[in-house]
């Protein structure tokens, strides 16, 4: 059995005729980063929302969000991208189905990847930022009442600062999570890194070359992520603090 | 992690790639020089067969409703298997079945997965540089699946609208050229497979599926409503299906291209053509009605392994 | 697209979706075992004093913590069988199930390898030297004294984590192996009826990863209680 290392495949031109496969491959790797930044982006927002709610003293709140951690924490990713892939547009108006089925495939794809990567990472956030929040001691919440700050300037001033500081290593694994859960979308047709490289590898016989460039385009990025994350953590530390446990 | 440790992370990780990479060639090396370990003699050695098939190439290669693998070109390689077995002179062969897709059915016969591949394999050239191919069983051309009545009757029509491929197929690489030379603006999705694809016609997320005329009867067959669904367009390229195999092993392809030319001359393909393509076939006892292509006829009288392209 | 849900295919299908089921337990109880087993031996080894050692199982551990799982299982779908081959020296036929296990394993080990690492540090040092002033071998220190307590810190988090790894063995879906959700799949494609596969599907891992969640949080606030 014989196997030729040849790395110029990359520089030869795809089937197509006109682009190079390295193109191809770099073109998955900026999808693959857009989708998780994008992504990321949801899923903290509605993540740092939901876990407040979590922990208001108001029931119906806290129940709903309860519900909809449960929901998006125990179904599988690969399950719910199908869910928003194929059968949520099958409910929506027959012209607005058409409009998104007539749209550019690759931004229907990505769209419906972050909207389902953001919800699904959320319930995680949320998970996160409620633990932060539980735990700051009580007593800070009734001493910044007492010196008359309202319930929202509370979280505002006071909590989240803390709590979100007592997170971010958590937060940053879940980042990276998401970063790597991209790659699911290529189950719906989505040319992302790993599909490329699946790609590159079919067209041009040299599975190895490529399945060894997307290693490392990954292994870089998560290294950068995970570093400029330390950083943002160590600047981040209050004097005094026990901040990271490092 | 502190900086020194990244720094050390980051050369572990070179160094296991680098392994990984000697690790292959030192496993090639010894393997050439100490004697041509052929197909046969790994059959021989291990009793055991493996034979790549497709889940959803109806009627090549699929599971029918009792989850079996049955299809045209999947009886060719039982053929071939018993002609094997014959071969080797071996009194059990044992048949084992490893499912693949277009994009992975030629890795792995590279890393030695599976042994033998039939199903809807164009041979052609470009692929004829990695694997062989047995004597050519079919032919066929790429064509259009659409919903009736949607307007699309041939390649022009298809300009600025979806159009799902199965990924890695010849209709992938000629719908990605011609897009790219005609600049006609199609938007090409890439499903995992034929299964996937058609769901993705289905689901309105393309206006066609491109593929090979007969795969495109067989998603027919199995649709919800068959009569919504019809094939348009002329053929954009003929293909002729192969069995794909481990390149330079002439023994082994000797006693394929043997099962295969005998089943030509003695009417046996002639009969399982009929079986799977003008009789009811599983998993919806539909009957594809698709006539004998005089080419494909001429194919059976003067069997050849050439690739078209 | 018509809407209308027909769930009459169920039942026929029940059978395959159980074998499907079967699958995607016993690729849970590999993944755990062997990841905790593998995950074990690397923490230890990222301890090490030696830095080649410690360095080698860093190096493990931040690759295969930086790639998609999915990307891992392609890996060994390539590699599996050629390492299987070059390591014997013969044939040997070998399934993607057997390369989905091995990708299992090797991606989950170096996740336990960092929760094993956290909870063994978590046991106070003087402990070791405790136990080794009482005469323990190192060996022995780490058997009965620290890996026990690192164990019962950590059991909260293996049990959640297997919750996830249950839901990510969905993933062999890419290299066609029939997990429960392949199979939902497959029976989906064959008979129309993707929609209502898929539904009961969700429906099935829902109930069980909740049961399975609600369960780890009675045992964990029962033992905080006592």
């Amino acid at each position: 059995m014989n196997y030729h290392w040849d790395w110029s495949v990359f520089r030869q031109l795809t089937i197509n005729t006109v682009d190079r496969y390295w193109e191809w491959l770099l073109s998955g790797l900026a999808l693959t980063v857009l989708i998780a930044m994008l992504a990321w982006v949801l899923a903290l927002a509605l993540g740092v929302l939901l876990g407040i709610a979590r922990t208001v003293p108001f029931r119906p709140a806290r129940t709903a969000v309860g519900i909809y951690v449960e929901v998006f924490r125990n179904i599988p990713l690969l399950v719910q991208l199908f869910f928003w892939y194929y059968i949520v547009p099958a409910f929506l108006p027959l012209s607005l189905q058409n409009a998104i089925n007539a749209a550019h495939p690759v931004l229907v794809q990505t769209m419906t990847a972050v909207l389902c990567l953001g919800l699904f990472t959320a319930a995680r956030v949320c998970e996160q930022v409620r633990a932060g929040i539980e735990a700051q001691p009580k007593d800070q919440f009734s001493a910044a009442l007492a010196l008359g700050l309202k319930r929202h300037q509370v979280y505002r001033y006071v909590i989240l600062p803390m709590a979100l500081r007592v997170i971010i290593p958590p937060l940053t694994s879940e980042f990276l999570n998401v970063f790597k859960n991209t790659a699911v979308v290529l189950t719906i047709g989505l040319l992302e890194l790993t599909a490329q490289s699946r790609q590159v590898g079919e067209f041009t016989g040299h599975i190895f070359e490529a399945f060894i460039v997307a290693t490392l385009l990954y292994f870089l990025v998560a290294q950068t992520v995970s570093r400029l994350m330390g950083r943002l953590e160590r600047r981040l530390t209050i004097p005094g603090e026990s901040g990271g446990g490092r | 992690m502190s900086r020194p440790g990244v720094r050390l992370a980051l050369l572990g990780a070179l160094v296991l790639v680098i392994a990984v990479a000697t690790l292959r060639f030192g496993s090639a090396k010894p393997d050439d020089s100490a004697g041509r370990r052929t197909t046969l003699e790994k059959i021989q050695r291990s009793g055991v067969i493996t034979l790549g098939h497709r889940e959803n190439s109806i009627p090549f290669s699929y599971f029918d409703d009792q989850q079996q693998v049955v299809g045209y070109a999947h009886d060719i390689s039982v053929a071939i298997a018993r002609e094997v077995q014959r071969e080797l002179g071996m009194s059990g062969l044992t048949l084992k079945l490893v499912p693949v897709t277009s994009q992975t059915r030629i890795p792995l016969l590279i890393n030695n997965t599976i042994d033998l591949e039939c199903g809807t394999t164009t041979n052609n050239q470009v692929r004829g540089r990695q694997v062989g191919f047995s004597t050519n069983y079919f032919i066929s051309g790429t064509r259009f699946l659409t919903r009736k009545g949607s307007g699309i009757h041939d390649l022009d029509d298809l300009a600025g609208r979806n159009v799902v491929v199965s990924a890695g197929t010849t209709s992938e690489i000629v719908l990605r050229r011609i897009n790219a030379q005609r600049k006609l603006g199609i938007r090409i999705i890439a499903a995992r497979d034929h299964g996937d694809a058609f769901v993705a016609l289905e689901f309105g997320k393309a206006m066609a599926f491109m593929s090979d005329a007969a795969i495109l009867y067989g998603e027919i067959s199995k649709a919800k409503r068959p009569d919504d669904w019809h094939v348009v367009g002329t053929p954009m390229t003929e293909e002729v299906y192969a069995c794909a195999m481990r390149k330079g092993d002439a023994e082994f392809k000797a006693v394929a291209d043997r099962a295969i030319q005998r089943m030509m001359r003695d009417g046996d393909m002639r009969r399982l053509y009929a079986r799977w393509f003008q009789a009811p076939i599983p998993p919806r006892e539909v009957n594809l009605q698709v006539p004998l292509d005089p080419k494909l006829s001429a194919l059976f009288a003067h069997p050849n392994d050439l690739p078209l392209q | 697209m018509n809407l209308s849900l027909d769930w009459s295919v169920l039942p026929a299908a029940l059978p395959f979706l159980l074998q499907g089921m079967g699958f995607s337990i016993a690729l849970l109880a590999v993944s755990l075992l062997g990841g905790l087993v593998l995950g074990t031996g690397l923490a230890l080894m990222r301890l090490s004093s030696n830095v080649l050692v410690s360095s080698f199982a860093a190096a493990y551990v931040s690759i295969f913590r930086s790639i998609p799982l999915v990307l891992a299982i392609f890996w060994c779908y390539l590699l599996v069988p050629m390492v299987v081959e070059a390591v014997r020296g013969v044939h040997t036929p070998i399934g993607p199930m057997y390369s989905a296990f091995i990708a299992y394993v090797l991606f989950e080990a170096a996740y336990f390898c960092e929760v094993i690492r956290a909870g063994i540090l978590s046991v106070r040092r003087d402990q070791t030297s405790a136990s080794l002033a009482l005469g323990l071998t190192r060996a022995q220190t780490m058997r009965y004294v620290i890996l026990p307590q690192a164990v019962r810190t950590m059991m909260p988090l293996i049990l959640t984590k297997s919750i996830i790894i249950f839901q990510d063995t969905s993933l062999v879906y890419v290299i066609s192996v029939s997990d429960f959700l392949g199979a939902a799949t497959r029976i989906g494609q064959r008979d129309s009826r993707l929609i209502e596969l898929y539904l009961f599907a969700g429906a099935v891992y829902f109930i069980l990863c909740f049961a399975a969640s609600k369960f780890v949080e009675a045992r964990t606030h029962r033992k905080v209680a006592t």
